[in-house]
């Protein structure tokens, strides 16, 4: 009995021992929305005859955070998802290695960047999602910018997410910030005082808010007709509708300074073991191929200039023109006071 | 000889401890370390934070104060519940009992939505009133509220509570009660004179399990209670993941630990003066006779219905009913691979690799957990501790061992941050406490005479726990499993970290589908959430055959 314990004992040890990582293999570490065709894979495998594997990290956040404590022995050699709210801490803790992808000139100038660690591959806009049938039926108008959406007329309408744990959330915060400043008077800090008195509703998550507040996603459920969300999620909403050919159910509000964009980006992890084979993934996120597939698997835009989208992003999606800007230092500098500031505005 | 036999037995308490320190304390020190001691020196400077503001102390006050309540509420119903389950003998009681588990199973945001679909304010419930006495406003307003927050942790938890009890009960058996029945006892004095102080030690057990797992409440605060409520752990996640402030957050993880130690000192002091001994005798449950029987069987079948079934109704309702006609279009949409994407897989694979991982966190629980039940059992000085040592992966922050794990376990022989074994091995560590409060109290009501008399015979340590305990203990062993396997279906804070193809278990599914917007999608999570409470159920009934086929019991 002992010794049949002792031996399954040492049986796990070994097979750990053997786990030993094989050289022609590139380690992609990202974080749990990631996804891409099965295909894209195996063609870059065939490409470089290079194994992808793939490490799921957490969320955004907690993928950075891991990135940096294990920098000594890194998790993988390339980390793909850092966004544009964690870019700082992620530059801070100096976990990559410098690498000017030659597939940089193929990306759109609004994204590139005077240092090369990260290489953008792809954005989203965090936008208020509308649900068409409601505000037809309601003969309401649709609020034309976030100071619009304090008034009256939108009060009880609206739901949004806790920026303290969610994305959208603190992208939608950082909106209302870069939209009204952080003035004593007249600030975001007193933009979120009218919506609360608005009655807007906080949700925890995206999930929580999306399906479980607003009235497309609850399917009745919730009460909300206005929700924070993406301007990628009226096409998903096609593409995953009982009845696709139905068409659209949900709007995104894209007028100027009411989204807030969310670029991410993919870099070499510094003293990884196989720094070529990182370089090869990193040109091949930005490949013509990777960057048509990454819309229907993730929701996101192609960075790459010229990229065809697919037909139910063409129909559905919109591109705000001029979103909302925060630079990332400011973001990973303030984020905690800012936070703090807006659950003391709507707690007090 | 006698130097042998000690050390074979010793040999075998060490399993469960190395365990312990290789995937527990190992990870948390280090992450610890790492923490506050950010430039080689020892930097205690975020206590100082903790104390400068009441914040923090509020959010323990807070903490503490919900735990304590839903605990509280937790017991009041579960316990005359328990007595019911353990005396009587009736029509779907099996059934019942497994039902009554499979909340625990659930993701939280699941059962955030079954909840707004009962009683939100466009809910059923809400629906039902406002038609019924032609309101126009919806009468229970529940929505991010400390009430509701209650509510989801008896919800949760009731099977713990439940379970836990009446296994104890029926092993003690009723032969007391009858006693005092005949000397007269009757109503409230039965209650408080002979059934509370004979089940104490389930209740204090089953009451510690409850009181931690509503204490680092995390998903329940968050996503039902809204932003008006924190417990400790929903900062420590804040710190540690939003912030980045490890410092503050292994301060604050510290707190929440030393807390849990407190009082699994204080309770293990409890129940080590609990010098109950009786012999477990196969009770045989009877159908209730009189009317006041029936009723109380009747209350108790109603009780559970409404509190743990209804939210499950209307789970499965929104699962299969589209306006108002049964379409499972959904489950069928599941059993193929519709998105052609990498990491989504068909759920048939979720399914399996759910249950494999579940069965063995289950094994390694129950092999691990009652050779630590046993050392605990011995009556020597560091026996509390050991019992308190093991139950504080239940108290620790799952994101503070997740970093742990990143910086501990990243060499061989233990480079195990990126295998699919961490995620059986986290599981355990989480069920092994269940395992221990279930089996312990069983353990300790087995008279020591029976242990002495076998070692007087030369049993070895070994031979007598497989030989006379594991026998005596069956019930409680087999409810020990049954919440094994259930941590493991229901956990997937682990497999999220994991990217391997055979390590998508069905709730990280689920997760993956309500993360993208859409009608299938939205209906494709649950379907599977229905699916992961099928197999759930499908699995308590083997492990209470296996149970049943193993001790002729029943």
């Amino acid at each position: 009995m002992k010794l049949r314990m002792l031996m399954i004992f040492i049986l796990v040890v070994a097979t750990l021992v053997a786990q030993a990582q094989a050289a022609d293999t590139v380690v992609l570490v990202t974080h749990d929305s990631f996804a891409i065709s099965e295909s894209l894979l195996d063609s870059f495998e065939a490409q470089t005859g290079l194994a992808v594997e793939v490490l799921r990290a957490g969320d955004a956040g907690q993928m950075v955070n891991q990135a940096i404590l294990s920098k000594n022995n890194p998790l993988g050699d390339v980390l793909y998802g850092v966004d544009n709210t964690f870019l700082s801490r992620a530059l801070a803790g100096e976990i990559f290695a410098a690498y000017q992808s030659p597939a940089l000139d193929t990306v759109a100038a609004q994204f590139l960047r005077d240092d090369f660690f990260v290489t953008p591959v792809d954005f989203g806009d965090v936008c208020l999602n509308y649900d068409i049938a409601w505000f037809e039926e309601n003969e309401l108008s649709l609020p034309q910018s976030l100071a619009e959406l304090a008034d009256e007329k939108y009060a009880g309408l609206l739901a949004v997410q806790n920026p303290a744990t969610s994305s959208p959330g603190l992208a939608f915060l950082l909106a209302t910030i870069a939209n009204f400043g952080e003035a004593d008077e007249g600030g975001y800090l007193d933009y979120w005082a009218a919506l609360r008195a608005n009655d807007v509703l906080v949700a925890d998550g995206w999930t929580d808010a999306y399906y479980g507040e607003f009235t497309i996603g609850s399917r009745g459920a919730g009460t909300r007709p206005l929700v924070v969300s993406y301007a990628s999620s009226p096409p998903a909403e096609v593409i995953y509708a009982e009845d696709p050919s139905a068409g659209a159910v949900t709007g995104a509000l894209i007028e100027d300074g009411m989204c807030f964009r969310q670029v991410e980006y993919v870099g070499a992890l510094q003293g990884s073991a196989n720094q070529a084979g990182a370089q090869l993934l990193i040109d091949f996120m930005l490949s013509a191929e990777f960057q048509a597939d990454m819309p229907l698997n993730m929701f996101v835009f192609p960075v790459v200039e010229g990229t065809e989208l697919p037909a139910e992003f063409v129909e559905y999606a919109q591109v705000p023109a001029q979103p909302a800007f925060v630079a990332p230092a400011d973001i990973e500098a303030k984020r905690e006071a800012w936070i703090q500031a807006w659950a003391e505005a709507m707690l007090r | 000889m006698r130097l042998l036999l000690s050390r074979s037995g010793y040999a075998l308490y060490l399993l469960p401890l190395l365990f312990l320190g290789i995937f527990f304390l190992y990870p948390l020190l280090t992450i610890f370390d790492i923490s506050l001691r950010p430039g080689g020196a020892l930097d205690l400077s975020a206590f100082g934070r903790l104390v400068s503001s009441n914040y923090y102390i509020e959010t323990l006050l807070f903490t503490s104060y919900q735990a304590a309540l839903s605990t509280g509420l937790t017991l009041l119903l579960a316990t005359p519940c328990a007595y019911v389950f353990a005396r009587y003998r009736f029509v779907g009681k099996s059934l019942l009992l497994s039902l009554a588990t499979l909340p625990f199973v659930l993701p939280t945001v699941v059962v955030a939505l079954a909840f707004a679909a009962l009683i939100g304010k466009n809910g059923l419930l809400n629906d039902l009133l406002r038609a019924l006495f032609s309101l126009d406003y919806a009468p229970i307003q529940l929505e991010r509220s400390l009430g509701i927050i209650l509510i989801a942790h008896v919800f949760y938890n009731f099977a713990i509570a439940l379970r836990i009890m009446a296994g104890y009960w029926a092993s003690v058996g009723f032969t007391t009660e009858e006693a005092a029945r005949c000397l007269g006892a009757s109503g409230w004095s039965l209650w408080r004179d002979i059934r509370l102080p004979l089940i104490r030690p389930a209740l204090l057990s089953a009451g510690m399990l409850v009181f931690i797992f509503c204490f680092t409440s995390f998903g329940v605060v968050l996503i039902l209670g809204g932003i008006r409520f924190a417990t400790l752990e929903v900062q420590i996640y804040y710190q540690a993941v939003n912030i980045f402030n490890l410092p503050l957050a292994a301060a604050l993880s510290i707190v929440q630990i030393l807390s849990m130690l407190a009082l699994m000192l204080v309770y293990t002091r409890q129940q080590r003066n609990l010098q109950l001994r009786l012999a477990s005798s196969a009770t045989i449950a009877r159908s209730p006779r009189s009317a006041a029987e029936k009723v109380a069987v009747g209350c108790c079948v109603a009780l559970i219905s409404l509190l743990l079934l209804s939210p499950l109704v209307a789970l499965l309702a929104r699962a299969v009913l589209v306006e108002g006609r049964i379409d499972l279009s959904n489950f069928a949409a599941l059993a193929e691979k519709s998105r052609a994407s990498l990491l989504f897989i068909a759920p048939l694979e979720a399914i399996v690799n759910s249950l494999r991982f579940a069965s063995l966190a289950m094994l390694a629980a129950l092999l691990l957990g009652i050779i630590a039940a046993s050392l605990i059992n011995r009556h020597g000085g560091l026996a509390r501790w050991w019992d308190a040592l093991f139950m504080l992966p239940l108290a620790t922050s799952a994101v503070t061992l997740g970093f742990g794990f990143i910086v501990a376990l990243d060499e061989p022989p233990l480079n195990l941050r990126a295998s699919w074994l961490i995620i059986p091995i986290s599981h355990t560590l989480v069920a092994l406490p269940f395992v221990i409060r279930c089996v312990l109290p069983a353990m300790r009501a087995i008279p020591p005479s029976l242990g002495e008399a076998a070692q007087l015979l030369g049993a070895k340590p070994h031979q007598k726990l497989l030989t006379i305990d594991a026998p005596l203990l069956g019930r409680s062993i087999a409810v020990g499993a049954i919440f094994a396997f259930t941590v493991s279906m229901g956990e997937f804070g682990a497999s999220l970290f994991v990217a391997q193809r055979e390590s998508v278990t069905m709730p990280v599914v689920i997760y993956r589908l309500l993360g993208d917007p859409g009608f299938a999608s939205y209906r494709g999570a649950l379907a599977m959430s229905v699916l992961l409470m099928l197999v759930c159920a499908g699995g308590f009934i083997f492990i209470e055959r296996l149970r049943v086929a193993g001790l002729g019991e029943f």
